[in-house]
């Protein structure tokens, strides 16, 4: 059991909760994940570490509530307890001194990009980052992303806020040249961020979240094909080169079990499908 | 008394243990084999010949004295014959259930020779259900020692070497990576094979004897076997880490959805019950037409469970012939009974999918058998041309499990084999002093007794190396 010491809204349907675990709070680094299993019956669910602090004890993890899990996990309050977590798992991230480095972050997983951005700053990066979501609503770390980095960029899908889409970067990356793209974030947006640096031949590391079960290389549900090697997200991973990903077959992996999702999510909503069996 | 002594004649036929119907138990995940009553157990004790000299004793990897608690039951002396049973044994309900007994103790037995051997497997359950049934008493344990040992991996291996270190006095703390404890007794063994209830209740005897459980710490992440040696006060280490990592075929198509490898299928339906989905969160998907390739227990679990799931028809493919299937014939059987059907002779080459990404058929290739190989069974071999296509909308390869790697890439100076299992001698000492290992971790895949003789040897030589030490 794991004790929640601090909850809060990032945005609509996006937390982030801070846990007391000073085993793992020792031990992670940025890039890693964990595995949080919410109560008895719980799923499996891996999330990227977005935080940790050895002297207090804690690791935080940001999570967006879409399935039944995350929504359970979502009512969970400050003081509650979580059943399990697991951690922490995965390579962490390579962090050295590159010279410039392009950050991008989408929706929930601006969350963990904060802990890359600070730990390239601490090497001595220059950073430049951008941080983006479908809707201007949805984004958050603002403030704490752009005082840490050199120079910083909204995007949102609708236009909302900043630039629409991710096209300015092509702008960007023509004037200036960069060492290291790392991205975090939707795999549509991971696979527009790779075909933009691709061409211009700059190294791009991006964090795969693929299906999961056990998280430690024992299921291979999170099998990924990189350069047309199967590598398993959880042991090889999260980070492969974004240029080598196949990202058509990733994204038909991720929706694999999507209906079975929807439906254990509904019928968790709804309390029962109405057959009196909960 | 007079039972003890053999009969003239002694029936050749052993006593049947009661099963669930195939045609009912092929839909549901109760338990396929239903123990003997008390009557049938004494029935079938009474035919053990009661050997001066026991060649059955040699087929146990962990020695029990078989004609001795097969003596007890007989005499009716329940507590003491699963007494004489936990003196080498520490989890019987679980060995009595899912040894294989015909390929150990049973395969001496000298009954054997003129009809059936002793059902020295379904004895040993009978007792350790009765056990568990009447509640477990309080092991009796030796004087703490003051020593402290680090079990990584709740498995067969890892439970029953911390069981025996309790018993001896020392402070035993197992490390498990999952959330669970039992390793493959509950991600790998299904529900109708062994019971989740049984592993609960021996690890909670287990637990009485005054072992911790640290659920979900994969050592090698959360703290190194250096780190549990030099700062967090162990004195020795047992690794138990077995292997569950999945092996692919390599061939195209195999990331399609629908294809699983049997750890994650088997993790799912079985660690995550997701056969009780929605009620427990974690989904599975199994179409119409089930095909697992391979051949071992592991296929077989994984078609009989596959079966329960709904599956209109699964199918095993297997390169060899049933002749050379490496599961239990006990296990084989089960499985054509509830309607499995077999395709021998034959290996997928590729998977070919739909335009969501599905795989709908599998190309196979038809085999013959060649000259035997290294391994002693006759190496299939590909016949050109004679490819053929397979309707399959669920697909779960079943070939093999190779060892967990993270402890050997995580600790320096442990010596580590070129198919990455551990390096340990028969009493499971590794390169590193302090550190021991068995199970499937230095055997590769075997069987769960194995595990626990290997357990069980490491525990004693764990305690010799403590009690040698100022």
């Amino acid at each position: 059991m794991y004790k929640i010491v601090a909850a809060k809204e990032l945005a609509p349907k996006i937390k982030l909760f801070e846990i007391y675990a000073p085993e793992m709070a020792e031990k992670a680094k940025p890039g890693q994940f964990i595995m949080v299993v919410v109560g008895e019956k719980g799923e499996r669910v891996p999330l990227t570490i977005a935080g940790y602090d050895a002297k207090k004890g804690t690791i935080a993890f940001a999570f967006n509530e879409v399935g039944k899990s995350t929504k359970q996990l979502g009512l969970l309050k400050e003081g509650d307890y979580i059943w399990n977590i697991t951690g922490p798992l995965g390579n962490p991230s390579e962090i050295r001194n590159f010279g410039k480095v392009l950050c991008v972050a989408g929706g929930v997983m601006i969350a963990p990009m904060l802990l890359q951005v600070k730990a390239l700053r601490e090497a001595g990066n220059t950073v430049v980052t951008v941080i983006g979501a479908r809707i201007k609503e949805l984004l958050f770390y603002r403030e704490e992303i752009k005082a840490l980095s050199h120079s910083f960029y909204v995007a949102t899908d609708d236009g909302s806020e900043g630039y629409k889409g991710l096209d300015f970067l092509k702008e960007i990356l023509a004037k200036e040249n960069f060492d290291r793209c790392i991205a975090m974030g939707p795999v549509s947006m991971l696979k527009t961020v790779s075909e933009i640096t691709k061409p211009l031949k700059i190294p791009t590391i991006v964090t795969l979240m693929p299906p999961m079960v056990d998280g430690m290389g024992m299921c291979g549900v999170c099998r990924v094909s990189v350069g047309g090697k199967m590598m398993f997200g959880c042991v090889d991973g999260p980070e492969f080169d974004g240029h080598l990903v196949d990202y058509e077959e990733l994204v038909k992996r991720q929706r694999m079990l999507l209906p079975e999702e929807r439906l254990s999510s509904v019928l968790w909503e709804l309390g029962g499908c109405g057959c009196g069996r909960k | 008394m007079a039972e003890s002594k053999p009969k003239p004649k002694v029936k050749k036929e052993a006593v049947p243990i009661p099963k669930q119907p195939p045609e009912v138990r092929r839909r549901n995940f109760n338990e396929v084999a239903l123990g003997y009553t008390e009557e049938q157990a004494l029935e079938e004790a009474n035919r053990c010949l009661q050997c001066i000299k026991p060649q059955c004793v040699k087929g146990c990897p962990v020695e029990i004295d078989i004609p001795a608690f097969i003596k007890l039951l007989r005499e009716g002396k329940y507590e003491e014959g699963i007494r004489k049973i936990k003196e080498k044994n520490s989890l019987p309900a679980i060995c009595g259930r899912v040894c294989p007994q015909e390929e150990q103790c049973q395969k001496f037995c000298v009954l054997g020779k003129v009809g059936d051997p002793v059902s020295i497997g379904r004895l040993e359950r009978f007792l350790a259900d009765w056990e568990r049934a009447r509640g477990f008493t309080n092991p009796e344990k030796a004087p703490p020692t003051g020593k402290k040992v680090a079990i990584i991996g709740a498995g067969p291996a890892g439970l029953t070497a911390a069981a025996d270190l309790a018993k001896l006095g020392h402070k035993v703390v197992i490390f498990e990576a999952l959330h669970l404890p039992g390793g493959v007794l509950v991600y790998g063994i299904p529900e109708f094979r062994l019971p989740k209830s049984i592993v609960q209740a021996e690890v909670d005897y287990i637990k009485k004897l005054g072992v911790e459980f640290k659920l979900g710490y994969l050592i090698g992440r959360t703290y190194t076997i250096p780190e549990l040696l030099k700062e967090r006060g162990f004195d020795a280490v047992f690794i138990g880490t077995g292997a569950g990592l999945p092996q692919f075929l390599g061939v195209p198509g195999e990331n399609l959805g629908g294809i699983y490898s049997a750890s994650e299928f088997l993790i799912r339906v079985n660690l995550m019950k997701a056969y009780a989905f929605p009620d427990y969160d974690t989904p599975i998907r199994v179409g119409r037409h089930v095909a697992v390739i391979g051949g071992g227990n592991v296929a077989m679990d994984s078609a009989r469970s596959a079966l329960r799931l709904g599956a209109e028809q699964v199918c095993i493919v297997y390169r060899r012939t049933r002749e050379e299937l490496p599961a239990r014939e006990e296990e084989i059987e089960n499985a054509e009974e509830e309607g499995i059907i077999c395709k021998f002779l034959a290996a997928p080459k590729r998977f070919i999918g739909d335009e969501k990404g599905w795989v709908k058929q599998m190309e196979c290739i038809a085999m013959e058998l060649g000259p035997p190989d290294e391994s002693g069974r006759r190496r299939p071999i590909p016949i050109k041309g004679s490819e053929f296509l397979m309707d399959t909308d669920t697909v779960i390869i079943a070939i093999g499990r190779t060892p967990n790697p993270i402890i050997q890439r995580t600790t320096e100076g442990l010596e580590v084999t070129e198919w990455g299992t551990i390096v340990a001698d028969e009493n499971g000492k590794t390169s590193l002093e302090g550190v021991y290992a068995g199970g499937d971790i230095v055997t590769g895949e075997a069987t769960v007794i194995s595990a626990m003789g290997a357990g069980k040897r490491a525990a004693r030589a764990i305690h010799e190396y403590l009690m040698s030490k100022k």
